[in-house]
């Protein structure tokens, strides 16, 4: 029944619309805007659920393919699809974007429609990043997302919001405008804007380091990696719980995405040259922003920097590819290192979620997210607890949940290329559980530390409802991560032929 | 010998003379008129402007051009179309402004002579095919902006404003005269053409007289744009004179500064291009830098959109730059839209003021957003249109632009304009941020006329800017056209 539907269009575009609705819905009513933006959001993920039953996953092409001429001056095209990279990170859009509005049902009240709406159309264009097959329109999502994320965190967002949220669109802009001339430049050499059509564009090995760079400041602050990831920390503590958690989520998964689907195809030969370059930011991200996590003070900023840490994994997989094709033993490990790096992508997307969900039940109820301000929640709130340790765990990498998988598959691909770097990579297991865990140890067990910790009261259904959903997903993902490595099998191996073959 | 007197073809400067007799028309009805019936004079004001545009839709040329009066008058799809978009701004201008005039006791009737008579004058601009007919509609143009400024007669501020206006405003044009008439004394001819071609025949000769004359145009030029270093009477008169009047000047007169660039120094120099080329990028370079870093120290919000306009013409420069077809063609969108995304952006900040408070201050505008979030939500989306956020035009605007520059291989200068362009996001940004995160200044909170007709106008021409954003085609091919 969905053979002829513009299923994908459907799935960009209901947010979007229903956003305005609920918008134009207003705050008269706050629980009618919060149903509308409920429904809408529901109706998405029920759109985007045949993306991924109706998917061939035999094929690299891309599927669900809509393409329209839209602006002819300068051949821009209305050209969307997926394949295996974008379609899982398109369902975890949709399905975050329910957790986010659950989440923020009682909480928000605060002009409580704007806040639905905001994270309805920002679905739509992250959904519309995620499918985009024409650069310029791939562009237009990606900046336009910024601004719902941009007075998401200035309105609803804490003390110090302002700062944080202008700090955040300008690191944001600034990455992205060189990627725009990179972009018409390419354009003016070949004659279109389809991402395919620069997949196969030659360049000399100048141009291409050039591009590449552009691209690298484009998506390392959209990770982001160790430099420029001074933005992060400010924007998640400011941010509102559902901020954070998009933010986490999705957003930071479009710079890896990118890398797939821009850096890697386009300018191969820069990325072979250059790789030092982002192993070694992806190296400092995993070791050194893991000592940073271990000495932070406030919780949501000690899961902003296990998330530059976590993301440090993603980009180490996609780059080490070419060492291990380098190396004696052939392409072998290759295809682990990337889907690895993907995995982590999906797997961090729920695990972040889920860390900042927990801090955003412990914030509603204590309106302190210090560390210091808790200890002993696990006499209050057992249920909570169980669910605490259980995410801090997966975040940790525990085997058995998805934040395992991910990270073994990099690590063992990294073996590899070389020792020392795996070696490297395989410290997060000892950091990333010391911070995790000191971190539950401090604010979950040990004695009532005050009367706060005394009065709080355990999860609500909506609460636990949300929770336990991530949870699922957590299990899931870790116990049988096959369904996940299948549907992105071939595009992968596609994408690691693509860039064996030198542009030069 | 008897030379027989052959009368020109009028047709193609129906719609001048339509304002012509209009605008004579409302200056004697107006006279008659008691004070509570000038909203008639209002009307019959945006009537000759429709009559104008439809006008200029019926004389319009399928294709190619028509010229009269000896050539030095053409009507082509350059000059349709910016014919249109100035009326239609000016239309708006008159809307918006409205209810200003009325809370600062100077509703009267002068006030839609003098902008007729602008738009006149601008009308004669866009046509004008000779030096001579292009100083003309700019003088029109530029008398009647001097009386307006300094209408209110009771502002200090407009006074002297208006007085600055005047003086840098007539030695400007006393250097693009001066770079004229040194033109004719080489070509011997006014005629745009004719220069044209004369130019192309002298430019071994004479290179270093030619170049000497387009110093001068290109510098009166540069004032009537608004292009750094000839950019200090901007700022002060866009805060000086009244918000009305502001609005005006920040808008359509743009549209006839583009006109008349593209007139003298695409259709009349082309020959000289790799001169005012360079010139153009110095001027291009330094407005963008210029107008965004000190935008950004601005608190009052006229001035920082006059820093604001002034980078964007650097970007408007670099379209012409490019030289190419789809330069000028991306070079007039850019305008068009600016005059467009401005409209809104003083709209708004017209509709804040009230009898006896002038609305002028950024944080004038806090809290914006809880006592009006619609006329807050027009602001933002002009905001993020000024800052080239897709998906509003000004997004595509730029990229046309940058493009241009692109396939000319001056990919520097489309990085130095990228990065200025963030530095230009900042201050728009924080005017987004006082109207959406700040709680208002003082007690009495924003107070927004609650006129049903401007609140609708205002939401389609701030909703135009996403329209136009999404399907830019809609004005683009006509701009592609205009330049075929």
């Amino acid at each position: 029944m969905y053979a002829d539907w513009p299923l994908l269009s459907l799935v960009i575009w209901t947010p979007i619309l229903g956003g305005v609705l609920v918008l134009f819905a207003g705050d008269r009513e706050p629980s009618g805007a919060r149903k509308i933006a409920l429904v809408v959001s529901l109706v998405t993920f029920a759109l985007s659920i045949p993306l991924y039953t109706q998917f061939n996953s035999e094929t690299h092409l891309m599927q669900f393919v809509e393409r329209h001429s839209w602006i002819d001056a300068f051949n821009i095209e209305y050209y969307v699809g997926i394949d295996g990279i974008s379609m899982p990170l398109i369902l975890l859009t949709s399905f975050m974007t329910i957790i986010v509005i659950i989440s923020a049902w009682q909480v928000i009240q605060y002009r409580a429609s704007q806040y639905m709406a905001a994270f309805l159309i920002m679905e739509g264009f992250m959904i519309g990043t995620f499918s985009a097959l024409d650069a310029i329109l791939f562009y237009i999502f990606f900046e336009a997302m910024l601004i719902p994320m941009f007075i998401v965190i200035g309105v609803w967002g804490g003390a110090n919001r302002i700062y944080a949220t202008l700090k955040f669109f300008l690191y944001t802009f600034i990455g992205s405008v060189l990627m725009l001339v990179a972009l018409i430049y390419m354009y003016s050499q070949s004659g279109s804007f389809a991402i395919f059509d620069f997949h196969h564009l030659r360049l000399d090995l100048t141009e291409q380091v050039l591009i590449f760079l552009a691209f690298l400041v484009a998506f390392a602050v959209k990770v982001p990696m160790w430099p420029v990831h001074t933005w992060l920390p400010d924007a998640h503590v400011e941010a509102p719980t559902g901020g954070s958690v998009i933010l986490a989520a999705i957003m930071l998964k479009i710079g890896g995405y990118g890398f797939l689907r821009f850096s890697l195809p386009i300018t191969p030969d820069a990325s072979a040259e250059l790789d030092w370059l982002i192993i070694t930011m992806s190296l400092t991200a995993v070791v050194y922003i893991g000592f940073v996590a271990l000495v932070q003070r406030d919780m949501k900023k000690l899961i902003a920097y296990s998330s530059i840490a976590h993301m440090g994994f993603v980009t180490l997989g996609f780059f080490i590819v070419f060492r291990i094709l380098d190396s004696e033993q052939g392409s072998a490990g290759a295809g682990l290192a990337l889907e690895g790096g993907m995995v982590q992508m999906i797997s961090h997307g729920f695990i972040s979620g889920a860390m900042f969900l927990c801090v955003g039940v412990l914030y509603d109820r204590v309106h302190s997210r210090q560390i210091a301000d808790y200890g002993g929640v696990v006499n209050t709130m057992p249920v909570f607890a169980a669910f605490v340790v259980f995410f801090a765990m997966a975040n940790a990498g525990l085997p058995g949940t998805s934040g395992f998988v991910g990270e073994f598959m990099v690590i063992l691909a990294s073996f590899k290329a070389s020792f020392w770097i795996a070696f490297l990579a395989a410290t997060t297991l000892i950091l990333g559980a010391a911070y995790t865990l000191w971190m539950v140890k401090r604010v979950v067990y040990g004695e009532i530390a005050n009367d706060n910790v005394a009065a709080l009261e355990d999860l609500n259904r909506r609460e636990f409802l949300f929770l336990a959903i991530l949870a699922i997903a957590v299990l899931a993902l870790g116990l049988w991560p096959a369904p996940l490595v299948d549907v992105m099998h071939p595009t992968i191996d596609n994408l690691l032929n693509h860039i064996a073959v030198p542009k030069i | 010998m008897t030379t027989e007197f052959v009368p020109p073809d009028l047709m193609p400067a129906l719609p001048e003379m339509v304002m012509l007799g209009m605008t004579c028309l409302v200056l004697v009805v107006d006279l008659f008129l008691p004070q509570e019936k000038r909203g008639f004079t209002l009307l019959l004001s945006i009537s000759t402007l429709l009559l104008a545009v439809l006008a200029v839709g019926a004389v319009a040329p399928s294709s190619g051009s028509v010229s009269s009066f000896g050539g030095s008058f053409i009507l082509d799809q350059l000059a349709v179309v910016l014919k249109i978009a100035t009326c239609v701004v000016t239309i708006l201008v008159f809307i918006y402004s409205r209810d200003y005039l009325k809370d600062h006791d100077i509703y009267r009737g002068e006030y839609y002579v003098l902008g007729l008579f602008a738009t006149l004058g601008m009308m004669v601009m866009i046509s004008a095919h000779s030096f001579l007919l292009v100083y003309l509609g700019l003088e029109l143009l530029s008398l009647s902006l001097y009386a307006m400024i300094a209408f209110n007669r009771n502002s200090l501020a407009a006074s002297e404003s208006a007085m600055k206006y005047f003086v840098l405003g007539a030695m400007a044009s006393g250097l693009l005269l001066y770079g004229i008439s040194i033109f004719y004394g080489i070509t011997g001819t006014l005629d745009i053409n004719a220069v044209s071609a004369a130019i192309d025949g002298q430019i071994e000769q004479n290179p270093t007289a030619l170049a000497f004359a387009l110093t001068f145009v290109v510098v009166g030029l540069a004032f009537k744009l608004g292009a750094v270093p000839f950019h200090m009477w901007l700022p002060d008169i866009y805060q000086g004179s009244p918000t009305a009047v502001t609005l005006f000047i920040g808008t359509a007169p743009k549209i006839a500064a583009f006109a008349m660039a593209i007139r003298l120094l695409v259709d009349g120099l082309s020959g000289l291009q790799l001169d005012w080329s360079q010139m153009l990028t110095a001027l291009a370079l330094a407005s963008l830098a210029l107008g965004n870093v000190i935008a950004v120290a601005q608190t009052n919000f006229k001035r920082l959109l006059a820093y604001s306009t002034i980078s964007h013409v650097g970007f408007i420069l670099l379209g012409i730059i490019a030289g190419t077809a789809s330069g000028f063609a991306s070079a007039m969108f850019y305008t068009i839209t600016y005059a467009i995304t401005s409209a809104v952006a003083f709209g708004v900040l017209i509709m804040l003021n009230r009898k006896g408070f002038e609305a002028e201050n950024i944080s004038d505008l806090a809290g914006l957003n809880d006592s009006n979030p619609w006329y807050a939500a027009l602001l933002a989306i002009a905001m993020f249109s000024m800052a080239g956020v897709p998906p509003t035009v000004g997004f595509y605007a730029k990229l046309s632009v940058l493009q241009a520059v692109v396939q000319i291989d001056m990919i520097w200068l489309a990085i130095v304009a990228v990065l200025f362009s963030v530095i230009g996001l900042f201050y728009y940004l924080r005017v987004i941020k006082v109207m959406y995160f700040d709680a208002p200044a003082s007690e009495q909170a924003i107070t927004i006329k609650d006129a049903l007709d401007v609140k609708v106008i205002l939401g389609a021409n701030s909703l135009s800017l996403i329209v136009l954003g999404i399907f830019p085609s809609l004005l683009m091919a006509y701009c592609l056209l205009a330049f075929a």
